[in-house]
């Protein structure tokens, strides 16, 4: 796992630091003052529903919206009053990847170079490299208009590490790739971590499990969590609850056979199809001792009584039954009740 | 500078990169001769010079000029690309000059092909040569003028049809400034001084001036404070869409 980094950034190395950052437009609040800072070799996830202020907290960050209150800087640098150093230390891929479409991607990366002061050779190498670790090579030639939406999203990709900048932005980066294609990017993005400050936004939970080192879940434009993967999973009221499926018929008995187990608070039946799934919750939630012995025992009963056990698992918790937790503001974790 | 010659290059490639350089100059073409030869009657004038061919471009760059400038920042709008653009490390100004520019080149280029013209009045007759280049140096002032407008309506909206129309209408109202038109919808009730300020911002007054042949550095200033506080105001425009 690589979510035992989160827990340690290198204290004082923070290169993105928000405080406060506030959007109106209008009367709408679209981000209400968060603030969160970033350091190197962190990938923050950024999760929230549609409309929770993601990417408009990255606009602000990367400079193409001004906030309507709070700081936020880039390496140092101010994103106001400090611009174009901001911009220079940081990789942006904006929502839905958008390009020049009539440029060939060569073209494209060639400008984005020109841009950005690579020259001569370096702009040549920077280039390849890019194209290399977007695997671009064969549509080089090819006008971005033309180009599928998974190549497209990589000449976005490659267009923000053509830099190799410190920061790098991502809005949605895995959007509308096939599996495979979210593989690489995935394993790009790890590849890149170690040495960089990332934030990536993500509807796609077991993203945040895969690459992240920290999740931030945002709604309504505040922060209603932060915490590593691991963290946030643990706030699931599965986490540490024992699933037992079983074949055939459910009887009423087995289910108080097993609510007579010692430790049980309560206990979930689902069935489906031909199989029945028990989920039990242990009454020490947060003992991962106690869920060994839970299992345990429930493999001694299942072995006592002959049922056709499928599967029998510990759980270490729902990062998608956590998100609809905090981000429904009409339950007590939500911000604004506790502030009320 | 390095960031205003990037913006310059691939706005200047992105007209070429698709077939919109080659339709745009091809009507440009051949609306200046058809407007030349068949409605101002050119052959009939047995004149060896080219005041005619220059008297209709304020009318065609009316329609032509909006044509080009519509896209230059509603497009990106439209597409997103503009995220892209304005998150990548290119002061403001750059962004607007260069866009501009490579506009101002373009439709320049469209007015340097008309040189076939200048071509048959020199087979013709003994023209003026001097006047003519006046002619053609007021004429690309004047679509540097349309061009600012435009480039600074065109900020406005993601519409590029809005962004046409508009400029059009704007266009026209700076085009005829200077003709009873609108003269008389203020003579009755303003100063001679206003009605001589709203006279004197006319393309026309300026335009047939310089097409004279005498290239006056009031007409230079005209043109010039003209499309720099176009091109200021598209930078406001610019940056008043980011604060939302």
């Amino acid at each position: 796992m690589q979510t035992a980094n989160g827990n340690n950034p290198a204290a004082g190395d923070a290169m993105i630091a928000i405080e406060g950052l506030t959007k109106h437009f209008g009367p709408f609040t679209a981000v209400g003052g968060i603030s969160f800072s970033v350091s190197r070799g962190e990938v923050l996830g950024f999760l929230g529903p549609n409309g929770a202020g993601k990417s408009t907290t990255m606009k602000m960050i990367t400079g193409f919206l001004s906030p309507s209150a709070g700081r936020a800087s880039v390496c140092g640098h101010d994103v106001v009053a400090d611009q174009l150093a901001a911009q220079r230390m940081l990789g942006y891929l904006p929502e839905g990847a958008p390009a020049y479409g009539d440029m060939t991607p060569l073209a494209f990366l060639k400008f984005i170079a020109r841009v950005r002061a690579l020259k001569g050779a370096a702009a040549d190498k920077a280039i390849a490299d890019a194209v290399a670790a977007t695997e671009l090579q064969g549509v080089l030639e090819q006008p971005i208009d033309t180009l599928s939406k998974g190549f497209r999203r990589r000449v976005g990709l490659a267009q923000a590490i053509l830099h190799n900048p410190p920061v790098l932005i991502m809005d949605e980066p895995t959007d509308g790739l096939d599996p495979n294609q979210k593989h690489e990017v995935r394993k790009l993005i790890a590849r890149m971590a170690a040495d960089k400050a990332i934030i990536i936004s993500t509807h796609i939970l077991e993203e945040v499990d895969a690459i992240c080192t920290r999740a931030l879940i945002i709604d309504r434009g505040r922060v209603v969590a932060d915490g590593t993967p691991a963290e946030l999973i643990a706030r699931s009221r599965y986490h540490n609850a024992v699933s037992l499926t079983v074949g055939g018929q459910v009887t009423i008995a087995a289910a108080e056979a097993l609510k007579a187990l010692p430790g049980i608070s309560s206990i979930e039946i689902n069935p489906r199809g031909t199989e029945t799934t028990f989920t039990l919750f242990p009454v020490q939630q947060n003992a991962i001792s106690a869920e060994v012995k839970l299992i345990d025992a429930v493999a001694d009963l299942a072995r006592e009584k002959d049922w056709t056990v499928r599967a029998l698992y510990g759980e270490p918790g729902r990062l998608d039954e956590v998100f609809r937790k905090l981000t429904r503001s009409d339950t007590a974790d939500a911000p604004g009740k506790n502030a009320a | 500078m390095r960031e205003l010659l990037a913006v310059f290059r691939r706005e200047l490639g992105g007209y070429f990169a698709t077939p919109l350089a080659f339709i745009f100059i091809v009507i440009f073409l051949f609306t200046m001769g058809a407007f030349t030869f068949y409605m101002g009657g050119y052959f009939e004038s047995g004149q060896a010079d080219l005041q005619i061919f220059f008297n209709f471009h304020p009318w065609l760059y009316l329609f032509l000029i909006p044509a080009i400038s519509m896209r230059l920042w509603a497009e990106e709008r439209r597409t997103g690309s503009i995220e892209l653009l304005l998150s990548l490390p290119i002061p403001l100004w750059a962004a607007v000059l260069g866009k501009f520019l490579a506009a101002w080149v373009f439709s320049g280029i469209a007015l340097a092909l008309t040189f076939p013209m200048w071509i048959t009045v020199n087979y013709l007759g003994h023209p003026d040569n001097g006047v003519i280049l006046a002619g053609y140096i007021g004429s690309f002032f004047m679509a540097g003028g349309y061009l600012a407008i435009g480039s600074c309506l065109s900020a406005t909206t993601r519409n590029q049809v809005i962004a046409f129309v508009v400029s059009v209408v704007v266009c026209f109202l700076f085009t005829v400034s200077g003709l009873p038109l609108v003269t008389d919808f203020f003579a009755s009730w303003a100063p001679q001084q206003v009605l001589n300020t709203i006279a004197s911002f006319s393309f026309l007054t300026h335009f047939t001036a310089i097409t004279q042949g005498v290239i006056d550095i009031r007409d230079i200033i005209y043109f010039f404070s003209l499309i720099a506080s176009w091109l200021i105001a598209c930078g406001v425009v610019v940056d008043m869409k980011k604060a939302g």
